[in-house]
């Protein structure tokens, strides 16, 4: 069974559109969503509502760190970050904001884990930012393959069952083999707001059967979602980086 | 996870397991057949039970991860994988006949077969770094021979594929590979520059050539990091006769630097091809190794040295194309051939380690008997090499970045067609059909070498015919059948 799997999806209702289909066309039969529906973007009821109707029909979600904070507000975001929290919690339903404030931190699936920042402590909020963070996070689980997002850049990283670690920053579009052998932890780039330099929205599929991971890239339309943003009066900032993808 | 021991007659997922063909250390092969095919085929399993070198279940995800994904004619075609949960194998093409390691007690072979014989690697290896491949371990036990001709590189436990997890990253304290053959950037840890295989190869060149290894056959990493700072005698030294542009090619190959050396297998299979055209460099003429306060300095000033770029293997292969131009120089049309020699250095300013191949191809009647020389008795094809030198030596190209090569042919088209397949071509230039009569003739050339060559092309008009004509070529295209 083929599954798509979306990080960092962040009010960014044209992204996350653009990926929904894409996943569709591709013949994804079951949806994961990795945590962080809103915060930055300026379409959160849109993209709440649609979540939670992904649920109702199946999709597994997890819970990130800024849809915990509209429930409990954080004290290690950033001004722009705090301040589109703050314009968020005022759109949000009570039902919206029970919903996110409801979610677990992690879900386990067969072999897999999924879960938004990593599994050694989901609740704080800590990034896989390198092999010692994704070593961390693997010997914490039993799971074989670790699904994870938070860190808004693609990366791919094992450790041998003599615990070496590989990195690799994957190549869109080219299906890799998650080999049995090893474990695997996956960092999905962001839907709604990509950090590596390319602006494409980016979710990942992954095949049970095969066990091939592919990440995916989809361009959208950047200019809607942005000038959302502005419109919206949410910092500037968080309009301009969408069209460098940084 | 060993599962059970393999025993010819056993039935493993459809194949049938015949002899064992080979017994090594990190896996035997048996000689397998399946009944939805006739090839000869072998299963490759790795050793993987207690106290076994944790190398060989590495070694085997690799190949299990990246022979799948191979394709064409110099890797051996594959069948089925199968990963450790049950029996873990992969199931290649058998290519009949032995390795290049049989060819050993023959050493030194003549300076013309080593030619032969390494231009096809390199052809091999050209093939394969397009496939985003590295093989980092060519050495003769991984290279066979077609019945056909074409080299097979056998072995991908050792590579690096540029869009695949590298598995052997950290998996080793120490470079892992064949310690001889091994570059001396592998020894600092880097396993993504393509030029590591074109050192490898080198080393095999010298060692075929002289029957001496280039840098001996230690083992110890003290004395395979000398090579990071000590050359190689040159093979003059050993061998008075070694032919200068042998000497050229084997030692490009060897130089300490990756930068040094040639860009791409391609253009090192391009020089062998062509051997008579190599440009000669200090290289060609040492008899002697690099004096020691040049060692030295490289030894002690390795700190100093800038960090490396990252290396990308499709990157490099294209900033360094092998770029031809097909120039006619018979006839009249000294504003095509500008027009061209405009493209051409738009395409070697913007590209520095591109070189370019100016060809021009020499008709031959398809009734009369040719003669070389013209009533005048000028040497036809003489005056071709220098008419094509004439039309580059504006471009003020480095010579070791061009060569001129005039083509005997009955079919123009076809020549073209077949050098560019011969020598890696990687993008043609090609002047346009003229209005006169004759051109008309030769201008359906490019429109064949255009719709069927296998690289791209690019069709250039001279400015203003463009501009005037473009509209009027299209319907007269149309209407007209091919003359060849």
């Amino acid at each position: 069974m083929l599954l798509a799997l979306f990080a960092d999806i962040h009010a960014n209702r044209q992204a996350f559109a653009a990926c929904l289909d894409a996943a569709r066309s591709r013949g994804a039969r079951r949806i994961i969503l990795l945590g962080d529906y809103v915060g930055y973007g300026a379409d959160p009821e849109w993209t709440v509502e649609t979540v939670m109707g992904l649920v109702e029909s199946g999709a597994i979600a997890v819970r990130g760190n800024h849809d915990s904070a509209i429930g409990t507000p954080s004290e290690t975001m950033n001004a722009e970050a705090l301040a589109a929290i703050e314009w968020t919690r005022g759109r949000l339903s009570a039902a919206q904001r029970q919903f996110l404030a409801a979610l677990p931190l992690k879900r386990e699936e067969e072999d897999r884990l999924y879960v938004h920042s990593e599994a050694a402590h989901p609740e704080r909020w800590r990034y896989v930012q390198a092999t010692a963070d994704a070593a961390r996070s693997m010997i914490a689980t039993p799971a074989l393959v670790t699904f994870c997002g938070h860190i808004h850049r693609p990366a791919l990283y094992s450790m041998s069952v003599t615990a070496k670690m590989t990195s690799f920053v994957p190549t869109a579009e080219v299906p890799v083999q998650l080999l049995k052998g090893r474990q695997w932890l996956a960092v999905a780039g962001s839907v709604g707001q990509p950090r590596d330099g390319d602006p494409a929205a980016c979710f990942v599929t992954f095949e049970t059967v095969t066990r091939e991971i592919t990440y995916c890239r989809v361009p959208y339309d950047v200019e809607t979602a942005a000038s959302r943003i502005r419109e919206n009066g949410l910092p500037a900032w968080l309009a301009d980086r969408l069209s460098d993808g940084r | 996870m060993a599962g059970p021991s393999i025993e010819p007659g056993m039935v493993i997922d459809g194949f049938t397991v015949g002899e064992c063909v080979h017994n090594g250390g990190m896996a035997t092969l048996w000689s397998v057949t399946h009944p939805d095919t006739s090839a000869p085929l072998l299963m490759k399993i790795p050793r993987v039970s207690e106290g076994e070198d944790p190398a060989a279940i590495v070694s085997f995800e690799m190949e299990q991860m990246i022979l799948p994904r191979l394709k064409g004619p110099h890797v051996p075609a594959c069948f089925a994988t199968s990963d450790f949960t049950r029996q873990a194998y992969v199931v290649i093409e058998q290519i009949p006949g032995e390795t290049l390691y049989r060819r050993l007690p023959d050493l030194p072979l003549a300076y013309e077969e080593a030619r032969v014989i390494v231009g096809k690697i390199a052809s091999a290896l050209a093939d394969l770094h397009r496939q985003n491949v590295i093989h980092h371990d060519i050495k003769p036990s991984s290279i066979m021979f077609r019945p056909s001709g074409e080299a097979v590189l056998i072995d991908y436990g050792l590579s690096h594929h540029k869009q695949l997890p590298d598995l052997l990253q950290e998996e080793f304290r120490l470079p892992y590979g064949t310690a001889p053959y091994m570059a001396p950037e592998r020894l600092l840890g880097v396993r993504d520059d393509p030029r590591s295989d074109l050192f490898s190869l080198g080393v095999l060149l010298y060692f075929f050539t002289t029957g001496v290894r280039p840098f001996g056959e230690t083992e110890t990493l003290r004395g395979m990091r000398r090579r990071l700072w000590r050359d190689p005698h040159p093979p003059r030294k050993l061998k008075p006769d070694y032919p200068p542009w042998l000497q050229e090619v084997v030692l490009r190959c060897l130089e300490i630097e990756p930068v040094w050396r040639y860009p791409t297998a391609s253009q090192l299979a391009f020089e062998l091809g062509n051997p008579g055209q190599i440009k000669l460099t200090a290289r060609s003429e040492r008899i002697k190794r690099d004096p020691l306060a040049t060692v030295w300095r490289r030894r002690f000033n390795r700190g100093l040295v800038e960090p490396k770029q990252k290396s990308d293997v499709s990157a490099q292969l294209a900033s360094s194309p092998i770029v031809a131009v097909a120039l006619d120089t018979t006839e009249d049309a000294e504003e095509i051939r500008a027009a061209l020699r405009v493209t051409a250095s738009r395409i070697l300013a913007t590209l520095p380690s591109a070189r370019l191949a100016c060809v021009n191809v020499l008709k031959l009647g398809r009734i009369t008997i040719d003669r070389t020389l013209d009533e005048q008795g000028h040497n036809k094809h003489v005056d071709r090499l220098v008419a094509l030198k004439h039309w580059a030596s504006p471009l003020k190209l480095d010579e070791s970045r061009l060569t001129v090569h005039v083509l005997e042919a009955i079919d123009p088209a076809s020549a073209i067609l077949e050098f560019t397949e011969a020598n890696h071509v990687d993008h043609i230039l090609i002047g346009a059909r003229q209005r006169s009569g004759l051109s008309a003739l030769l201008g359906s050339v490019s429109a064949k070498v255009a719709s069927e060559a296998r690289c791209t092309v690019t069709v250039v008009r001279p400015p203003r015919a463009a501009l005037q004509s473009a509209q009027k070529d299209v319907a007269q295209d149309r209407d007209m059948p091919p003359v060849f």
